[in-house]
């Protein structure tokens, strides 16, 4: 019997318990910042990520992660040992009042613990079950180890990553988990839907490896079509269109004073665009270098301008003639004017320009999240969507390491202060 | 018996453009929702035009980036221009859809008269979701852009790549691809609060702004500790080795990662225990971290003698993480995605039989499907406005007459 906890979220009265480590929390994040109840349910002890760094302040304990504190808001926490017998009866009870379980063990683990799909849909037939594995639950690979490098490898964006003359490379923070996470709160929630319109529930199997490949566009298709392998250009960009085309590369960053700018000269609607500004600002500081014939052309020129007709060496000199203006001014600089001038320039951002972002601190993005035991606020990024009736909410900092095992065990479940003791000397909770 | 949908009797308006607005959609229509995508000839999405095309000749109907977000939708083309067409779209919204996704500038729905503030009172229990680079409000709103820039302009570049080089950009629209399943959720929810509550709202999705809990801890780190995140190749702050190795063979990578001591001594052993991995060097975490660069080099000597195959599979098989770097032609033949039926054939009009995409999970009971192929520019107009939209044949004529259809 679910509790009514109010209307006002989207996902209000809906439980989840949260059993997944670090490769599913973000898909409870997901859910439990639109109002679901999510209980993170960790092993005694805590979950084994709250040695994933940052730490608060570079102090490397669990309840100081960042890793932690980052994905798991919005979220109550328990301790419980299910692969104890006493702890599968109480994770059965709890099962009763949930709507929705999250779990990330090894494919068939839980169905040995007695705790599958099958066995829980019994004690709840509503329920919405999802696994998230590196590979899914059956095929070849299912019990391989997946950590981020090899979902990244394995889904296709290494290849295509990073300086040619150099090994393919991953995003250095990992991106595999995050991207099944939320792909996993998609399905999950198209389960619940259905759930609420029929009754009945059923099991999501998240394969990470897939979900990454969602994040990749190109390799698969060029294959297909043109039996062509798309490959790492670093900093660049190279268009194939088919084996009658030479392959243009053409820089799609440049240096600038302090770091790096994003912009592409290229042709048709995007230069159409961009360059009569660009090209009228050079002008104003004298330094049109290689774009002197074009200081006159309009929208219409450059919509024409076809750069897979360019030579290597007329590409060089315009590339060249850019890096030497933005050379001359900063970040910060060149995005004003951008914005003024309608030119897609845009800087590549560190964290520090994230945080000190002009756009982002206008939105009100990052909010405030309370940290009682620090006696402080800390600043945490906002939310991913505005919504007008239902507003996006970190209700909670992440649980510490059984925080509400009172609230839950005693006061809901109505265990006794007796035996709580007892299950936490058995290590149960 | 007719199969269930976990979206059944849903209807979404496609006013996308690119990649979020459509991705998120097309995933929609593959969850059961009935999916109209609205073009314009006069406009066309410019993935229409994107590499790869069939036989490599671009054209509006040829190509698979653009097929990629499309299947399983209508598609019907509506001059915005002209206010024959911009009626017909108000009588879609009005009589047909539950959900809009739209990708447009902030400011052209609301010149066309199709603004939320303005649909609602109509509809209060429709459901808007609006998507651009960096939302509907705040001094950027409108600066131009594409979704190409948004690796950079959301700080992934600056972390991929190598710490002296320059930084490397992930492929294509990276931020397009955090942005799309947020939308997915976004959507649904909002379908589950109307189911219950009989009400709507207006979503304004920023590419920007979600993209940015995918870097969350690192953002958290220079607010806290004033640490700015540089890029750091392939390697891991809590594991060694941890790389992409080459192997056998022209351009061919495999990554190996080696977090516990019983992963080392698996590896150690894959490896034929050679004698350097008992030296103390290399014999603790600590100790490789400390001589990463000479480990990857030994590490190295080791894999280039075997294909990239071999020496996941002789990993993997001790319990050693491990994966190919793979390419397309390695994604296609993937013997993983292949069981689990990532590559779905279907056969499009102009483009003949290849390859579409299904969401990157199993549901038990109302699985996803892939129904049809993209549509071709305007491919069901006169389904979509005689048979959906109830309109008359007189009514469509004066339509095609006066240009709304182009």
């Amino acid at each position: 019997m679910r509790e009514q906890r109010g209307t006002e979220t989207m996902l209000g009265p809906f439980r989840v318990l949260d059993l997944t480590d670090d490769k599913g929390f973000y898909c409870g994040k997901v859910l439990g910042d639109l109002g679901a109840d999510v209980i993170k349910i960790e092993p005694p002890g805590g979950d084994p990520a709250r040695s994933i760094g940052p730490f608060y302040k570079d102090i490397s304990e669990p309840e100081k992660s960042l890793y932690w504190w980052a994905y798991n808001t919005s979220k109550r926490g328990i301790t419980l040992n299910i692969e104890t017998a006493d702890g599968q009866e109480i994770f059965k009870r709890l099962v009763k009042t949930a709507d929705v379980i999250l779990e990330s063990l090894a494919p068939g683990y839980m169905d040995k613990l007695g705790l599958g799909y099958s066995a829980l849909s019994k004690i709840n037939p509503g329920l919405v079950m999802t696994s998230i594995t590196p590979f899914g639950q059956t095929g070849p690979y299912r019990d391989w180890k997946g950590p981020d490098i090899v979902g990244c490898c394995l889904g296709g964006q290494t290849y295509v990553t990073g300086d040619a003359d150099r090994p393919p490379c991953r995003i250095s923070f990992p991106q595999a988990c995050l991207h099944g996470g939320v792909h996993a709160a998609g399905g999950t929630l198209a389960a619940l839907r259905y759930r609420e319109l029929s009754g009945e529930g059923q099991y999501v199997d998240v394969s990470l490896q897939e979900a990454f490949v969602w994040a990749l566009q190109g390799p698969i298709q060029y294959w297909d079509l043109l039996k062509h392998n798309m490959v790492r250009t670093g900093i660049s960009r190279s268009y194939y269109i088919s084996p009658r085309y030479p392959i243009r590369m053409m820089r799609f960053g440049y240096p600038c004073k302090d770091g790096h700018v994003a912009f592409m000269v290229a042709g048709g609607l995007i230069a159409a665009v961009s360059m009569p500004a660009m090209v009228g600002w050079m002008a104003e500081e004298r330094m049109l270098g290689a774009f002197e014939p074009m200081k006159d052309w309009g929208y219409d020129e450059w919509l024409m301008r076809d750069p897979i007709s360019m030579s290597r060496e007329d590409v060089d000199a315009e590339e060249d003639t850019l890096a030497r203006f933005f050379a001359t001014k900063t970040r910060a600089e060149l995005y004003e004017q951008a914005l003024k001038r309608r030119i897609i320039l845009y800087p590549s951002n560190t964290t520090e320009d994230l945080v000190e972002n002009i756009q982002l601190k206008e939105r009100k993005f990052y909010v405030e999240v309370e940290h009682p035991e620090l006696g402080q606020t800390i600043t945490y990024v906002g939310a991913p969507y505005k919504m007008t009736e239902t507003p996006w909410r970190i209700s909670s900092r992440a649980p510490h390491i059984g925080e509400h095992n009172q609230e839950i065990y005693e006061h809901e479940l109505g265990l006794s202060k007796e035996e709580m003791r007892l299950l936490k000397e058995a290590r149960v909770i | 018996m007719k199969r269930r949908r976990a979206l059944e009797g849903v209807k979404i308006a496609d006013f996308g453009w690119v990649v979020t607005g459509p991705a998120a959609a097309k995933f929609g229509a593959n969850l059961g929702a009935e999916v109209i995508r609205i073009e314009s000839n006069t406009r066309p999405d410019i993935l229409r035009f994107a590499p790869p095309a069939k036989d490599g000749e671009l054209g509006m109907n040829r190509s698979a980036m653009f097929t990629l977000y499309n299947d399983s939708k209508l598609g019907i083309t509506l001059n915005m221009r002209m206010t024959q067409a911009r009626e017909v779209a108000r009588r879609m919204i009005y009589n047909w859809a539950d959900v809009i996704v739209d990708g447009l500038v902030p400011g052209v729905m609301k010149s066309w008269g199709l603004d939320y503030e303005t649909l609602k009172k109509e509809k209060p229990e429709l459901i808007h979701i609006a998507t651009t680079m960096q939302g509907q409000t705040g001094p950027y709103s409108r600066m131009p852009g594409h979704g190409q820039v948004g690796a950079q302009l959301a700080g992934f570049s600056h972390v991929t790549g190598w710490p002296d080089r320059e930084p490397a950009i992930p492929l294509q629209a990276y931020t397009d691809f955090v942005t799309f399943p947020h939308v997915v959720t976004a959507l649904i929810a909002a379908l589950i609060y109307r189911d219950r509550t009989g009400r709507g709202q207006y979503i304004d999705v920023s590419q920007f702004e979600s993209s940015l809990q995918f870097l969350a801890p690192p953002i958290m780190d220079y607010m806290i500790n004033g640490r700015v995140m540089m890029r750091m190749g392939n390697r891991s702050t809590h594991a060694a080795p941890h790389a992409v190795y080459r192997c056998l063979g022209e351009d061919r990578w495999c990554a190996i990662a080696v977090f516990t001591d019983e992963e080392w001594e698996n590896f150690s052993k894959v490896i034929g225990n050679p004698g350097w991995t008992r030296d103390p060097r290399f014999a603790t975490f600590r100790g490789r971290k400390e001589n990463e660069g000479e480990l990857n080099a030994l590490v190295e000597e080791w894999t280039v003698n075997h294909s990239a195959e071999e020496v996941m599979g002789c990993m993997q098989g001790a319990g050693v993480p491990a994966g190919v770097a793979a390419s397309g032609q390695d994604l296609v033949a993937d013997p993983q995605l292949n069981h689990r039926g990532t590559h779905v054939i279907l056969e499009h009009p102009e483009i003949g039989p290849h390859i579409y995409q299904p969401p990157p999970y199993q549901l038990s009971r109302t699985p996803a499907e892939l129904l049809m192929p993209a549509p071709c520019i305007g491919q069901h107009n006169e389904y979509i406005l005689k048979d959906v939209l109830g309109m008359s044949d007189e009514e469509v004529a004066d339509l095609i007459a006066a240009g709304g259809l182009e």
